[in-house]
């Protein structure tokens, strides 16, 4: 029965993504060394964001996955931001 | 009599899985961004305390575990059974070096009286309290987690060795690494929000 319908990544794609995810940890920490205040966590943030789309659209294969379940992940995330910033906002005006 | 099978529902049950974890996860995270927009100090003394290279190393260890376990997945739909199985025990390789060092870790915090419920931790700043509180509660947690992955892809590496996970049916493997690749996500925004605070 062929049930199948994954996608096959190859390994030339998956070794350039861990490539470029470790010069991103470099980067990150060396961003970090330099004393920035504010800006660094912002930067090291963001940077993790990029990784972390990396990783969720090459090794975990959502760029070759159905609309519906990329729309899926992504209210996940917009749903935690919504928590975060209600959170935060409550916060600072108690 | 053909089993009835449905793949794409495995997966999205996965997924669906993945998204409670990424919400445990969260809420950690909203509990560390909180007391550390109260403490800020103390969490850049706290991280001070923690060691870069270790954590360096096991960022990439982590990373080269998840391209590993991706090119298994790869190796298996090819039919390359022994390759698969190969890049298997690459990832459970790194996956041990990283608890080794998480141990060596660790055991430098409990020299200086660091742990859970030592006696050293009530007379710590409320700062420090929550610094490390979350230290060993979010890295524990996720320790954990890479113990629960090192058993799913054990138990792969064995379905491979007696083909019952084959190239027509590598569903176990493909949630397998789901999970793994999930571990190494939450590991990316560990390392620079403890290790790395100025």
């Amino acid at each position: 029965m062929a049930n199948n319908v994954s996608h096959t990544t190859e390994y030339k794609v998956l070794a350039r993504v861990v490539l470029v995810l470790m010069f991103l940890t470099f980067l990150t920490i060396s961003v970090t060394s330099f004393h920035l205040g504010a800006f660094s966590v912002t930067v090291a943030l963001l940077i993790a964001g990029v990784k972390g789309y990396m990783i969720l659209t090459y090794f975990m294969h959502l760029k070759y996955e159905s609309l519906l379940l990329r729309i899926l992940v992504a209210m996940i995330f917009v749903l935690y931001a919504v928590i975060v910033l209600i959170t935060f906002i409550d916060y600072a005006y108690r | 009599m053909e089993v009835h099978r449905d793949d794409e529902a495995s997966k999205l049950g996965m997924w669906l899985f993945i998204f409670t974890e990424l919400l445990l996860f969260g809420g950690l995270f909203l509990v560390y961004s909180v007391f550390r927009a109260q403490y800020p100090a103390n969490f850049h003394e706290g991280s001070l305390e923690l060691s870069v290279t270790i954590g360096t190393i096991n960022t990439i260890a982590l990373l080269f575990s998840s391209m590993t376990i991706a090119m298994a997945l790869s190796a298996i739909q090819k039919n390359n059974r022994i390759l698969s199985m190969r890049l298997i025990a690459v990832t459970l390789l790194m996956a041990t070096v990283f608890l080794f060092n998480k141990y060596i870790e660790w055991s430098m915090k409990f020299e200086h009286g660091l742990y859970p419920g030592s006696p050293l931790m009530p007379h710590l700043e409320r700062g420090d309290l929550m610094f490390f509180s979350l230290y060993f509660f979010m890295t524990g947690l996720h320790a954990l987690h890479i113990i629960v992955g090192m058993v799913l892809l054990t138990m792969c590496y064995f379905k491979i060795k007696s083909g019952n996970l084959n190239f027509q049916h590598y569903i176990h493997l493909e949630n397998g690494a789901l999970y793994w690749h999930l571990v190494d996500l939450i590991w990316i925004f560990l390392f620079p929000l403890l290790y790395l605070i100025t």
